[in-house]
């Protein structure tokens, strides 16, 4: 069982730690939405993929937010992602497979996945 | 929506839109009796008389864009599919609580599903807002509240990678322990 004397140990580690007060706004947003529809398409297990993916390849300068209904139910899961300085780019009918490509061919690498996104759809 | 915990990540959404800084999650499993009573508590700006009346009414929503609101009418389905029911309190300025009663033994109850994904999606998505979330199974008791976390963090941020690292697994190890350690 975790106690709570162990995250005090991640306190001391964090705050030991140069990057503790890195500014994230000029970093990569990813923006799923939450609203009833996206969660009933299946928006949590994205969600839980894209926060999965994050901390194993140790991603700091990403930011998971969310957005509620956004009008196009049909397409849910929906994800944005806007990279500082690029249109926000969403990708529609998402998976926590998709969301393992996303990650490593949009965040990482900075190349559009075409086929997941609305354009593509629609 | 395919499960509770599913229900309860869209209902916490109510109560982020009423601006609330505290959402409770309570669970009560009484498997002797075939039934958990699940209750979710938060102090947003609550509803006056006649919006508690309507918002079981799949057509009455608060938003201007469009004109359903699907997340408490579901919520209410699933609790009478079972025989059960779902009561709804709320207090202008004050908050607003929403308990159903899930009679597990009937064929259309729906699993619990992943509470433990649910409590961490609303933490990491919200860390402006505290949430509780207590589980008791039988004698066995489960509590996570993230103003007990933010006390021991300091000035560290819950939304630090080892924090929520350190709350996954929390929640993971804890429910193991209370379904009776799988």
């Amino acid at each position: 069982m975790k106690s709570l004397q162990e995250l005090e140990q991640i306190k001391q580690k964090t705050l030991d730690s140069v990057s503790l007060r890195k500014d994230r706004a000029g970093g990569i947003r990813i923006v799923v939405g939450m609203g009833t529809c996206g969660i009933a398409a299946g928006a949590r297990p994205v969600l839980m993929s894209f926060l999965e993916e994050v901390q194993k390849r140790n991603l700091r300068d990403v930011t998971i937010t969310q957005t509620g209904c956004i009008g196009v139910c049909r397409l849910e899961p929906m994800v944005e992602v806007t990279r500082p300085g690029e249109e926000k780019v969403t990708y529609v009918k998402m998976t926590a497979e998709k969301a393992k490509r996303v990650i490593s061919e949009h965040i990482v690498n900075g190349k559009i996945v075409n086929e997941y996104t609305i354009g593509a759809a629609e | 929506m395919e499960d509770i915990s599913l229900h309860l990540l869209d209902l916490a959404q109510n109560s982020i839109s009423a601006g609330a800084s505290l959402v409770e999650i309570f669970i009560v499993e009484d498997t002797h009796k075939g039934q958990m009573i699940v209750t979710l508590r938060d102090n947003g700006h609550g509803m006056d008389e006649s919006q508690v009346k309507r918002v079981t009414d799949p057509f009455f929503t608060t938003r201007n864009t469009r004109r359903v609101g699907l997340g408490i009418p579901l919520f209410q389905a699933s609790a009478e599919a079972t025989g059960g029911q779902m009561y709804i309190k709320s207090c202008m300025g004050r908050g607003t609580e929403i308990k159903a009663v899930f009679y597990t033994t009937h064929i259309d109850c729906l699993p619990l599903g992943r509470i433990d994904d649910t409590i961490l999606s609303l933490i990491l998505l919200n860390p402006e807002i505290d949430f509780v979330y207590s589980h008791k199974k039988q004698d066995k008791h489960f509590l996570l509240d993230t103003r007990q976390i933010r006390e021991v963090l300091g000035q560290v941020s819950i939304e630090n990678p080892s924090v929520i690292e350190w709350i996954r697994k929390y929640l993971s190890d804890g429910l193991e322990e209370i379904n009776g350690g799988v």
